[in-house]
């Protein structure tokens, strides 16, 4: 188990270099510098400035300085909010993106495995259907749809909820966020959990556990519920990436100061070290939680650790 | 009997199956007919007719925008530009992914080992991120956006066409056009790739909703298509500004992407359970 979780650590390293590598390359290829104005400088001043910024050197020396920097959580300086440096405000910015993060993942597993057992236990009757096809909508419709549209019901016509995160200070301006996050990943453990129940109810060890009459409830409880569980666990890598991908969205339709704000506005203003940095951040979190995700299910099934 | 009839062999299609279809194909002629219907033009401001509201009276049945621009144009507008990068990046995607299931399923051995294991490792890393980098570094363009959500997609396609090329590869016509000297990329796009087309057919249907939801997320943030040009992300985005007063600049495009969303994934998977019954749960 041990060597299973090491070597999967081992083999994380060298992606995460190459997705460094290549973010840094795509930035450094881009047309124009980033001092580039409107005002020519002088050249000295211009000289001095590549200087201080090391953006004199070549690129592969550029790139193992920015590699060690790294290494030590120092991502450089911001271009455009000169008084900070960009692990600053990434690391200002993470506590709130991951709490409406994991708010949403553990709402999206407790309702999306309690609606798929439901549903899968009543296969084919009309709760399943209804099920069935509300997931199918969950899934489709993406969050930057989702999103203001429950602003417009809930926070501009009923006006039950605040329609921002600045405009309230209590618990409620999380409430929309959590669950426009949580509503595409509701749907689809649902629809995850439901399809795996149904197989392993027809399973063969499932109709033994019948034959030998035991009770519908207790064959669930302690023979189906574990293996139902297992694609659950794979998938919770994809869900985290996802998260994290709608987290963007839902920072920016709430107005929350998260990470993905902070993407979108170093995007929009072309502050190519933060942009640069938060990109970074983001690929290391999910290779990182796809790693927990990994050792995790070889914990659980150990046919995994064998191969 | 071509690889596409038989998938339809012995499909008799359900309703809802039917129903997206035919909504997908009126949405799409409506796109292209969007010039003949209506006499407002997509892109001249007319402030004199400001933030209207949804009328018959005046033929902007959908309102008008900020700017005094018909709604209804230019929700027919962001649907072409929506269903026109979705699938031309479905087709890249398409391209790419055949291509290269096709040569490590038929090659197999350490080569189809090394290549799904590339496959395995860029599942792994989410793609947005690089695709936004990609449109910060080189400027925001359409081409920029086909090859990159192409890029994206592609991984999928590949993993289905290996299965679906190693299983081919047993079978007895494949023997006999290599016994007659067919060289290895003859026997896969001559031999192989056709029989794949019911299924790349299928997960195509499933591979365009995906680009589509990339192309509008990026837009939505404002670094995908770009002003005159709209896209229903975009639309759906400028609507967020406007909701206060003028909800349906939100409610329309918003319901329009969801509705062409949901029907490329209903009929995508309505036809996975046709072609394989099995996996139908």
């Amino acid at each position: 188990m041990l060597r299973y979780a090491l070597l999967r650590i081992l083999g994380a390293i060298p992606t995460l270099l190459l997705v460094i590598a290549i973010a840094f390359l795509m930035v450094h290829a881009a047309p124009g510098g980033p001092f580039d104005s409107e005002r020519r400088l002088p050249p000295e001043i211009e000289a001095n400035i590549e200087r201080a910024y090391h953006l004199d050197e070549s690129l592969p020396q550029q790139f193992v300085r920015y590699l060690k920097s790294a290494v030590r959580g120092d991502l450089g300086p911001s271009f455009r909010y000169r008084e900070f440096t960009v692990s600053e405000v990434i690391g200002g910015a993470i506590p709130i993106t991951m709490k409406i993060g994991s708010l949403a993942i553990v709402l999206a597993l407790v309702l999306g495995i309690g609606v798929g057992i439901t549903a899968g236990l009543r296969r084919n009757t009309f709760l399943d259907r209804l099920v069935t096809g509300v997931a199918m909508i969950g899934i489709s419709v993406p969050v930057f749809v989702f999103a203001p549209l429950m602003v417009l019901v809930f926070a501009v016509t009923w006006k039950w909820l605040p329609a921002s995160y600045a405009g309230s200070s209590g618990a409620d301006r999380l409430i929309m966020p959590v669950i426009a996050l949580a509503l595409p990943q509701i749907a689809y453990i649902a629809r995850l959990t439901r399809a795996s129940l149904i197989d392993v109810m027809n399973s063969d060890f499932v109709r033994t556990a019948r034959a030998q009459g035991l009770r519908t409830t207790s064959i669930i409880r302690y023979h189906a519920l574990k293996p139902t569980m297992l694609p659950l666990v794979s998938y919770l890598g994809p869900a985290f990436a996802a998260v994290l991908t709608g987290s963007v969205v839902v920072e920016q339709v709430f107005g929350i100061p998260g990470v993905g704000r902070f993407l979108v506005t170093s995007a929009t203003n072309r502050d190519y070290t933060l942009v640069l940095g938060i990109t970074i951040f983001y690929a290391a979190m999910v290779i990182a939680l796809n790693l927990v995700v990994d050792v995790f299910y070889a914990f659980l099934d150990p046919r995994i650790r064998r191969q | 009997m071509t690889a596409f009839k038989r998938l339809f062999r012995h499909v008799r299609f359900n309703r809802t199956v039917t129903l997206c279809a035919v909504t997908l194909v009126v949405l799409t002629l409506l796109s292209l007919l969007a010039p003949l219907l209506t006499s407002h033009s997509n892109v001249t401001a007319d402030f004199a007719n400001r933030l209207l509201p949804p009328t018959l009276a005046d033929g902007h049945i959908f309102g008008t925008d900020e700017l005094g621009r018909d709604l209804f144009v230019r929700t027919l507008y962001g649907v072409r530009v929506t269903l026109f990068v979705a699938v031309v990046a479905s087709f890249v995607s398409l391209g790419v992914g055949v291509l290269y299931g096709a040569i490590a399923g038929y090659v197999g051995g350490r080569v189809d080992g090394f290549m799904m294991r590339i496959v395995d490792g860029l599942y792994a890393l989410p793609f947005i991120f690089f695709v936004i980098l990609l449109m910060v570094a080189f400027g925001r363009s359409m081409f920029l956006i086909f090859v990159a959500i192409g890029a994206i997609n592609w991984l999928d396609m590949a993993r289905i066409v290996r299965g679906q090329t190693m299983s081919l590869k047993q079978r007895g016509f494949v023997d006999a056009a290599r016994l007659i000297g067919v060289s290895t990329s003859g026997i896969i796009l001559r031999h192989i790739t056709p029989n794949l087309l019911g299924v790349v057919f299928v997960y195509t249907t499933l591979a365009i909703p995906q680009a589509i939801l990339m192309e509008s997320f990026l837009s939505f943030l404002g670094l995908g298509i770009q002003e005159p040009q709209t896209s229903l992300g975009s639309l759906v985005n400028a609507g967020v500004d406007h909701m206060g007063s003028s909800s349906w600049l939100l409610v329309i495009p918003a319901v329009a992407l969801a509705l062409i969303l949901l029907c490329f994934n209903f009929l995508g998977d309505g036809l996975r359970d046709m072609a394989d019954p099995r996996g139908k749960t």
